[in-house]
């Protein structure tokens, strides 16, 4: 287990290598001068100059790239031009709030898709069944902006149960503060565990090893506490992992709209901003992130099937 | 006293089409010790039947519509309540399933998956359901089963998971164990050594076996009584030698005559003409009659003809046809 552990992480460089190479190439292709780009139209030569000579600019294109790379490889991830910081500094700053709202919004998913999964696997094909699968697959096709205004428009103006947005200090004020848009992300993550584990719930309760259980004198509960259930969330555990690596780039929307400081919000400003080492630096963080999340979820479905081995 | 008596047993299974009398009047009796065989085509309902017994019909919409299933000491068991049934299966009967592949549950440890119907059934600890795991391993003829208890079903061959599937189903002593097709599955050297084992433990334990199968081969190795199923109804019954080597019913003389190897050697291969009835609107009579090379007007009148004695039949040998005389030659 370890040494393949080991293995993957290894083979994460010549990934890197080509996330890197790719997103370093998407800058250049984009047309214009990055110096005037920053600086706006107003700068002189002589500062455009200066500008130039301070990012390396004069220089030939590899030798950007190996600038680019030392700066990934040192974790920095180079500098930004509005905050003048490393990229990494903006990074970590920001990095809690967005991996808050993962597991946040995991959790409410969670909450919310195992009762009706189980329910409706229970009923199949009945009415229940029927109506649960239409109110979640509403909620996968609600766009997420919409829902967010909807929800701060009853919630938090209406009912004035959460605020409309920002974050808070210490765990249980940001738990209440960061409800709502964990809610947004966690339903339409909820839709999707709820259909694919009330589909596995059903294939599992028809296998031959629950009859077996069911000879064996087990009772209902029993039977789908040991088997029906740690055999049925196992195909659960690729959908989250799908999920969290999309969340962790692709809160843009629900962060922006609840102005949480999270990373989707930093990409956002960055684009904005014109701030280029910036959007080089996150769509490589982002990358990496993707990666590990993949590989935490290959080795979670190891861990849970034994039949699955880490290669 | 038998172990097992059932009487005119009758499932109903729920069908898109319609609904299919898998079971349509099956009456048996099973005594203590026995290795009873239950043979027939696919789709007879022998399957059905076995798994009337413990109610046990995994996703399938099916149920018992009528008829008796009494366990000696334990009561009726097509009248039991679920929660009463329950207490019975494993501890009183038991059941081996076809598939040793599928049998077992795939992310829990065959050890674990042994001991949880012991500590179903007994009130013991952990530690000592698994130490009576290994001794059921052991019992089994499993090589190493200190290191098979933490095994997984997929790191086991199939003949060793059947193994472990017969240990679960030996783990209380049952007096009855159910064992649907269970060496169908596996290849013929190990379906040898799982139908010895089986016979094995009825010899040490004195468990009655009821047996499945469309093999009779298997019937004629291991059992002692046997019936033979079609369309849902038994139409011949008796000790395996009297029934093998003097069938009376025309549908068992062709299953024997469709048979190859040693029991019609001497004769050419006759395939069965024609194929099962509709078990949704079976034809009036006796079932087999539209397929039976001996029917006569009345066969197909009324319904069908019920188990019977023969004159001249060795005791308990009984069969479902109306008819005085089945020539030999044709079948």
């Amino acid at each position: 287990m370890f040494l393949a552990i080991l293995k993957r992480l290894l083979m994460l460089v010549p990934v890197l290598i080509g996330i890197t190479l790719l997103s370093f190439l998407l800058l250049q292709i984009m047309p214009g001068d990055p110096a005037s780009r920053a600086m706006g139209t107003r700068a002189s030569a002589e500062e455009l100059e200066a500008m130039r000579q301070l990012w390396g600019l004069d220089r030939p294109i590899w030798v950007q790239y190996l600038y680019f790379l030392r700066d990934c490889v040192t974790g920095s991830f180079g500098v930004s031009i509005f905050h003048k910081q490393p990229i990494i500094a903006l990074v970590a700053a920001r990095l809690p709030y967005t991996l808050a709202i993962v597991a946040y919004s995991t959790v409410i998913a969670l909450a919310i898709a195992l009762p009706f999964a189980i329910f409706a696997a229970a009923r199949r094909g009945r009415l229940a069944d029927v109506a649960i699968r239409q109110v979640f697959v509403v909620l996968i096709a609600m766009p997420p902006f919409w829902l967010c205004y909807v929800l701060i428009l009853f919630l938090a103006l209406g009912m004035g149960w959460f605020p409309t947005g920002g974050v808070g200090e210490g765990f249980l004020a940001n738990l209440h503060r960061l409800f709502l848009p964990s809610l947004v992300v966690g339903l339409s993550t909820a839709a999707l565990i709820q259909q694919s584990l009330r589909a596995a719930l059903i294939d599992t309760m028809q296998a031959d090893y629950i009859d077996t259980a069911r000879a064996k004198g087990l009772r209902g509960r029993e039977i789908f506490l040991r088997h029906v259930l740690p055999n049925s969330l196992i195909s659960t555990i690729s959908i989250i992992g799908v999920r969290v690596s999309w969340i962790i780039g692709g809160t843009v929307v629900v962060e922006k709209i609840f102005s949480v400081p999270g990373l989707g919000s930093l990409l956002i400003d960055a684009i904005v901003s014109r701030d280029l080492p910036v959007i080089r630096g996150l769509t490589v963080f982002f990358a990496v992130m993707v990666v590990i999340v993949n590989l935490i979820t290959d080795i979670c479905y190891a861990l849970a099937d034994p039949r699955v081995r880490l290669e | 006293m038998s172990l097992l008596s059932i009487r005119d047993l009758r499932t109903e299974f729920q069908s898109p089409s319609g609904i299919a009398r898998a079971v349509d009047g099956v009456s048996f009796d099973v005594e203590p010790g026995e290795i009873f065989g239950i043979v027939g085509e696919s789709g007879c309902g022998k399957s059905a039947t076995c798994r009337s017994i413990l109610r046990l019909f995994g996703g399938a919409a099916a149920r018992i519509a009528g008829g008796q299933i009494l366990l000696d000491g334990v009561g009726d068991l097509a009248a039991m309540p679920e929660r009463q049934l329950a207490q019975v299966r494993g501890r009183d009967a038991a059941f081996i399933f076809q598939d040793p592949l599928t049998a077992l549950n795939p992310t829990m440890k065959v050890g674990k998956q042994i001991a949880e119907v012991i500590l179903r059934h007994r009130k013991v600890g952990r530690a000592e359901a698994r130490a009576a795991a290994l001794q059921l391993l052991r019992d089994v003829q499993v090589t190493s089963p200190e290191r098979r208890l933490e095994a997984y079903p997929h790191e086991l061959s199939g003949g060793l998971r059947q193994r472990v599937v017969i240990a679960m189903a030996l783990a209380l002593r049952p007096r009855l164990i159910i064992a649907d097709e269970p060496t169908t599955a596996l290849d013929v050297t190990v379906q040898d050594q799982i139908l010895r084992l089986l016979k094995e433990r009825r010899d040490s334990l004195g468990t009655s076996i009821i047996l499945i199968t469309h093999d009779l081969g298997v019937v004629s190795q291991i059992c002692d009584r046997m019936a033979v199923m079609y369309a849902g109804r038994l139409v011949e019954t008796g000790r395996v030698r009297e029934v093998l080597d003097a069938p009376s019913h025309p549908y068992t003389r062709a299953l024997l005559a469709a048979l190859p190897g040693q029991v019609g050697r001497d004769r050419a291969l006759t395939p069965i003409e024609g194929a099962p009835p509709s078990l949704i609107a079976p034809p009036p009579g006796c079932r087999f009659a539209p397929r039976c090379a001996h029917a006569v007007a009345r066969c197909t009148l009324g319904d069908p003809p019920p188990l019977a004695p023969r004159a001249g039949a060795a005791p308990g040998h009984l069969d479902a046809c109306i008819l005085d005389e089945v020539s030999d030659a044709a079948a």
